[in-house]
C-alpha cells in the first residue's frame, strides 16, 4: 500500500491540487501577468480621458489645471495598451491578421478598430485641436530640435485668426462628446473579452463589463490625482486645492459607484449559487484571500472610501497639507487596488479547472518572457513616455485655457514658463 | 504658407488614409472567407467536406482505461509530452457513510499522463467503492463552438463535415480559444506556438480511414461514422439506435456532437 502510495505521489503534478484535466497542468496560466497588465494600462487611459473630459463637456472650470496632464496621461499609457498583448502572443509577426481579417464575433477582433478609433480620431484629435496654437507659438519662438517637432506637428496649419480659434474650441468639444462613449467602449470592450467567457464561472458573467469601466473610471481618476500631485512636488509648486478637492470627491463618488456595483456582483454570485460557486468561494478565502479581500476589498477599495468619504465631510478641518497627503495616499491605494482586482479576474479566473474538481497554483518567474521584468517594464514605459511628454508639452504653470494672458505666449520650456509667471 | 495646405485639405487627407485603413481589412476578410470555403485542411484533393458529416460516439461502459487511444493519438499525430488530444479520466465513487443519508460518497478523478499505459489500483479500498468507470475525453466538435466564436482571426472555424478545425498557419496563438473551450480540449502547442486540438484524424477520415484511437480501441468504446454516408449494419447508428445519449456540459449551449452513452452525473 505504501509504495502504491509513492508511486501514485509521484503522477501527482505539484501545481495541482484535486483534478484539472490533462492541458490544464501547465506550469504557469496561459494568460500570465502581461495579461493583468493589459486591462490595467487600458482603463487607465479610459479613466485620464473621463476625467480630462469633465472639463471639456461638462465644463467643470476647476479642473483646467489637470486638463492637459490628463489628456497627456491618456496618451502615454494608450501608446502602451497593446504592448502586453504583442508579447504574450504566440505568433506576434501576424498581429496585423487582426485587422486585417478580422473575426467579427470575436470581442478579441474589435480591438484594433476600437483601439485604432480611440487613439487616432479621438486622443490625437483632440489633443491636436486643444494644442494647435501652442504649436504654432511654439514653432515661432523655439528653434532647434524642439522648434522643428512643434513646426512639425502643427501639421502645416498655422491660421491663429479668431474664427479658426475657436473652431479648434469647438472641435475639441464635440471630439470629447464622442471621447466618452468611446472611452466607454474602450473598456468595456476589454470587460467583455473576460465577460464573454462561458466556461468560465469567474469571468463569464453579464456585469463584467460594467466593472471593468467603473474600475477604470477610478483607477484613471486616481492616476490623474496622483500624476498632478506628484507633478507639483517634483517642480515644487503648491497644487491648486480647489482642484485637487473637486478631483477627489469624483473620485469618490466614482469609488462609491464602483463598490456597490462589485458588491452586487458578489452578492449575486453567493445567492444564486450556480455551479462553480464552491470553487470561487474557497478561490476567495484561499489562493486570493490578500489579494481580493485584504488588497483589492480592504486597502484598494474600503480604506480609501472612509478616508475620501471623511474629508467630503471634514475638509474645512483638515489642513491643505494633510488633505494633500491623504490623497496621495488614497490614490496610491487606488490604484494598487485595481491594480489587485485586474490581477484577481485574470489570474484568479485560470487558478482553477474547468472540471470545478481542483486548483492550480502559479508561481511568477522573475525574469523570462512572462516574468516580474517584463511587467514592470511594460508598467514603467507609459510614465518613461509621460515624463518626456509633459517635458515638451506641459508647461511649469499648468496652463490652463483661461490663465493664458491674450497675446502672451505659452511657453513649454519651465525656465521660460518660470519666468513668464515671474513677469 | 501654400494655399493647399489648409485645414479643409488636411482633414480631407486624413479621412482619406483612415478610409483607406478601415476599408483594406473588409477586403481581406472576404478573401479569407473565400479561402476558409476552399479550405480543405489537410484533406486530398477532390474531397468535399458538404458530403461527409463525422461523428464519434463514446460507450462509457465499454472503456476498460488501457490508455491505447491516447498513446495512438499522441503517434498518429505528433502530440507533445504534456498536451493531449484526448485522454482518459477515471472515476471513482465511494460509499456513502453509513447513516449519512447520501446516496453516495465523495468522487475521485484522475488522469495521470492523461491515461497512457493505463491506471495504477485505486488508493481508496476495494470495499469503500461504489463503483468506478472511465470517460475517455476529446473534442466535443461543438455545433456552437465557443473556441471558433471567441478567435480573433478565424484561424479555427467549424468545417462543413462537422469538424472543428484550426489553421495553424494563421493562429496568431492568443489563447483566447483555450480559454473560452469548456472542455479544456485545447492546448496551446509548444512547437508550433499555435492552438491545437483533435481533429478527429482528419487526415485519416478524409481519406476513408478511421481516426487512430477509434482503430486501436479493444474494447470498442469508441464508434465513429458518417451521418451522411451509412454504411452497411453502421456501427454509429446501431449505436445512438439502442442508447440513450447525451453531450457533455450542455447546460452551456455549446451543443456539442459528440455523443455518450451510459454517463454519470460526476462526469463533467
Amino acid at each position: 500500500m505504501n509504495a502504491d502510495l509513492l508511486t501514485n505521489a509521484v503522477d501527482l503534478i505539484p501545481q495541482v491540487q484535486g483534478y484539472a484535466y490533462p492541458n490544464e497542468r501547465t506550469l504557469h496560466p496561459l494568460w500570465s501577468v502581461l495579461i493583468v497588465v493589459y486591462p490595467y494600462v487600458t482603463g487607465l487611459v479610459a479613466g485620464a480621458f473621463i476625467m480630462a473630459s469633465l472639463v471639456r463637456v461638462l465644463n467643470v472650470k476647476a479642473l483646467e489645471p489637470i486638463y492637459r496632464l490628463a489628456l497627456l496621461t491618456a496618451l502615454a499609457f494608450m501608446l502602451c495598451a497593446t504592448l502586453p498583448l504583442l508579447f504574450h502572443l504566440g505568433h506576434p509577426e501576424r498581429c496585423y491578421e487582426i485587422m486585417m481579417t478580422p473575426h467579427f464575433t470575436s470581442p478579441m477582433a474589435m480591438f484594433g478598430f476600437v483601439y485604432a478609433w480611440y487613439l487616432m480620431a479621438v486622443l490625437l484629435l483632440e489633443l491636436w485641436f486643444d494644442y494647435r496654437r501652442d504649436f504654432v507659438d511654439w514653432s515661432r519662438t523655439e528653434s532647434g530640435l524642439r522648434g522643428l517637432i512643434y513646426r512639425a506637428f502643427t501639421l502645416g496649419v498655422t491660421d491663429l485668426s479668431e474664427p479658426a480659434l475657436r473652431l479648434d474650441a469647438r472641435m475639441g468639444r464635440i471630439i470629447s462628446v464622442v471621447g466618452i462613449p468611446s472611452a466607454f467602449l474602450l473598456h468595456g470592450y476589454v470587460g467583455f473579452i473576460f465577460g464573454s467567457i462561458k466556461a468560465n464561472p469567474w469571468w463569464g458573467n453579464v456585469l463584467m463589463p460594467i466593472i471593468f469601466i467603473l474600475s477604470a473610471v477610478v483607477s484613471g481618476m486616481a492616476l490623474c490625482v496622483f500624476a498632478y500631485l506628484f507633478l507639483c512636488w517634483t517642480r515644487r509648486v503648491t497644487a491648486d486645492m480647489r482642484c485637487l478637492d473637486l478631483m477627489t470627491s469624483f473620485l469618490f463618488y466614482a469609488l462609491v459607484i464602483d463598490a456597490t456595483i462589485e458588491g452586487l456582483d458578489w452578492l449575486h454570485r453567493l445567492y444564486s449559487a450556480e455551479e462553480g460557486i464552491e470553487v470561487l468561494r474557497s478561490l476567495a478565502s484561499g489562493k486570493l484571500f490578500y489579494t481580493l479581500l485584504l488588497g483589492q476589498a480592504m486597502m484598494g477599495t474600503l480604506v480609501p472610501l472612509l478616508l475620501l468619504g471623511s474629508l467630503q465631510l471634514a475638509r474645512k478641518w483638515v489642513s491643505d497639507l494633510n488633505r494633500r497627503r491623504v490623497y496621495f495616499g488614497c490614490s496610491a491605494l487606488i490604484l494598487l487596488g485595481v491594480l489587485a482586482m485586474r490581477w484577481n479576474v485574470v489570474i484568479g479566473g485560470q487558478l482553477f479547472s474547468k472540471s470545478m474538481r481542483g486548483f492550480m497554483s502559479y508561481k511568477m518567474e522573475f525574469a523570462g518572457h512572462e516574468g516580474w521584468w517584463l511587467s514592470l517594464a511594460l508598467l514603467a514605459l507609459p510614465f518613461i513616455i509621460l515624463t518626456v511628454l509633459i517635458k515638451y508639452f506641459l508647461a511649469l504653470d499648468l496652463p490652463t485655457i483661461e490663465n493664458v494672458v491674450p497675446g502672451a505666449v505659452r511657453r513649454p520650456h519651465s525656465s521660460q514658463a518660470a519666468e513668464g509667471r515671474a513677469g | 504658407m501654400s494655399e493647399n495646405v489648409t485645414r479643409r485639405n488636411v482633414l480631407k487627407n486624413l479621412a482619406g488614409i483612415v478610409g483607406g485603413i478601415l476599408a483594406l481589412p473588409a477586403a481581406r476578410t472576404c478573401q479569407a472567407a473565400v479561402r476558409n470555403v476552399f479550405a480543405t485542411a489537410q484533406a486530398p484533393k477532390g474531397y468535399d467536406p458538404f458530403k461527409h458529416k463525422w461523428l464519434m460516439a463514446l460507450d462509457v461502459d465499454r472503456c476498460i482505461g488501457c490508455g491505447f487511444c491516447v498513446e495512438a493519438c499522441k503517434a498518429e499525430n505528433s502530440v507533445p509530452q504534456d498536451n493531449f488530444r484526448t485522454w482518459i479520466e477515471r472515476y471513482v465513487v465511494t460509499r456513502p457513510k453509513p447513516g449519512s443519508g447520501e446516496s453516495r460518497g465523495d468522487t475521485f478523478v484522475d488522469s495521470p499522463d492523461g491515461g497512457i499505459g493505463g491506471f495504477k489500483p485505486s488508493l481508496i479500498p476495494k470495499e469503500d467503492v461504489l463503483k468506478s468507470f472511465f470517460v475517455p475525453k476529446l473534442c466535443n466538435q461543438c455545433e456552437n463552438s465557443p473556441c471558433s466564436q471567441v478567435c480573433p482571426v478565424g484561424a479555427t472555424f467549424e468545417s462543413p463535415d462537422g469538424v472543428v478545425l484550426v489553421d495553424k498557419n494563421y493562429c496568431i496563438g492568443c489563447g483566447f480559444c483555450i480559454q473560452a473551450c469548456p472542455y479544456g480540449c485545447r492546448f496551446l502547442n509548444p512547437e508550433t506556438h499555435t492552438a491545437d486540438k483533435c481533429t478527429l484524424c482528419y487526415h485519416r477520415i478524409t481519406r476513408g480511414l478511421r481516426p487512430a484511437c477509434v482503430e486501436i480501441c479493444p474494447s470498442q468504446a469508441r464508434i465513429f461514422g458518417d451521418l451522411k454516408n451509412p454504411i452497411a449494419d453502421d456501427p454509429l447508428q446501431r449505436f445512438i439506435e439502442n442508447n440513450k445519449t447525451q453531450g457533455l456540459k450542455a447546460h452551456l449551449g455549446t451543443k456539442p456532437r459528440v455523443r455518450y452513452a451510459n454517463l454519470d452525473e460526476e462526469v463533467r
